[in-house]
């Protein structure tokens, strides 16, 4: 168990690093994949089965859908060249690092309270009962997110939608496309 | 194994997506450093439920909480991206600073 803790730490912060450190877009969505599949194992190792398995399922398919966003909008897709595209670099350099002393000392330094209870015989029974339950309003906060984020990127990444060919009030007597289309036009 | 190691590890890859985010000029990246901080806030939270209030359920929902976020940040970033890069072809944020001041 704590050598699997070390294996797993390591490798999510190594391959963390490396997103930012590898030459190639697709080696670095594949990097930043594994520094999540670390982070779920290690979610798995404290007994955390369900959540483990759903942070494994969603960072595949969300990495893949990256890789493919990556290689659309990125300058040197498959790493022939190294590639550099930083802008103050010392100075994220410096807030980093000591953003982690800060953490680190605050962590080594606090008197962490005993831990009081014992994990429920199934954490995934009490997750669910939790969210259909005492935590309605969380689960029904992030539905109506979710659902909002789904009409905003519509909208955000749609290019002409309907309002900019039939106008405001979708009455226009012919729509406004830039080419002309369709039989007998 | 104990909470301390389990937070050492969560600082480090807020850390390092802090780095990220704050140093890569390419607005996909940049998306990729925070992913990085939140996988942060995943150990962490995960660390604080097992080991210090594992009878209660707040740690895993706000895991729940988390995991939402980045799939809402993933998604809304993207089409971001897309809407900048199709009015101007911009896909660096140093095109893209418009609001600075």
């Amino acid at each position: 168990m704590v050598v699997t803790f070390w294996v797993l730490a390591l490798a999510a912060v190594v391959f963390g690093f490396g997103v930012f450190r590898l030459n190639s877009m697709a080696q670095v969505t594949f990097s930043l994949l594994a520094s999540f599949l670390a982070v779920a194992g290690l979610v798995l190792l404290l007994g955390l089965g369900y959540l483990g398995v759903v942070i494994v399922l969603m960072m595949v398919i969300e990495m893949v859908i990256m890789a493919i966003f990556m290689i659309m909008y990125m300058m040197n897709p498959a790493g022939l060249m190294p590639m550099a595209m930083y802008h103050n670099k010392p100075g994220a350099m410096t807030i980093s690092v000591g953003t982690f002393v800060l953490l680190a000392t605050g962590i080594l330094l606090v008197d962490w309270p005993q831990r009081t209870g014992a994990p429920a015989p199934d954490p995934t029974f009490a997750l669910g009962r939790a969210l259909m339950g005492e935590q309605m309003l969380t689960m029904m906060t992030l539905g109506i997110t979710l659902f909002a984020t789904i009409v905003a990127t519509v909208v955000l990444s749609t290019g002409r939608g309907r309002y900019d060919r039939l106008g405001d009030d979708l009455d226009a007597r012919s729509a406004d496309d830039p080419l002309g289309g369709g039989v007998g036009r | 194994m104990t909470i301390e190691l389990f937070l050492l590890a969560a600082a480090g890859l807020f850390a390092i997506g802090l780095y990220g985010a704050l140093s890569q000029q390419s607005i996909v990246m940049l998306m990729m450093g925070l992913e990085l901080m939140l996988n942060g806030v995943i150990l962490a939270a995960a660390a604080f439920w097992y080991f210090l209030a594992p009878a209660g359920t707040e740690g895993q929902v706000l895991i729940v909480v988390v995991v939402t976020a980045m799939a809402v940040e993933m998604a809304a970033g993207f089409a971001v991206a897309t809407a900048i890069y199709r009015a101007r072809q911009v896909d660096m944020t140093d095109g893209a600073a418009d609001l600075k001041g």
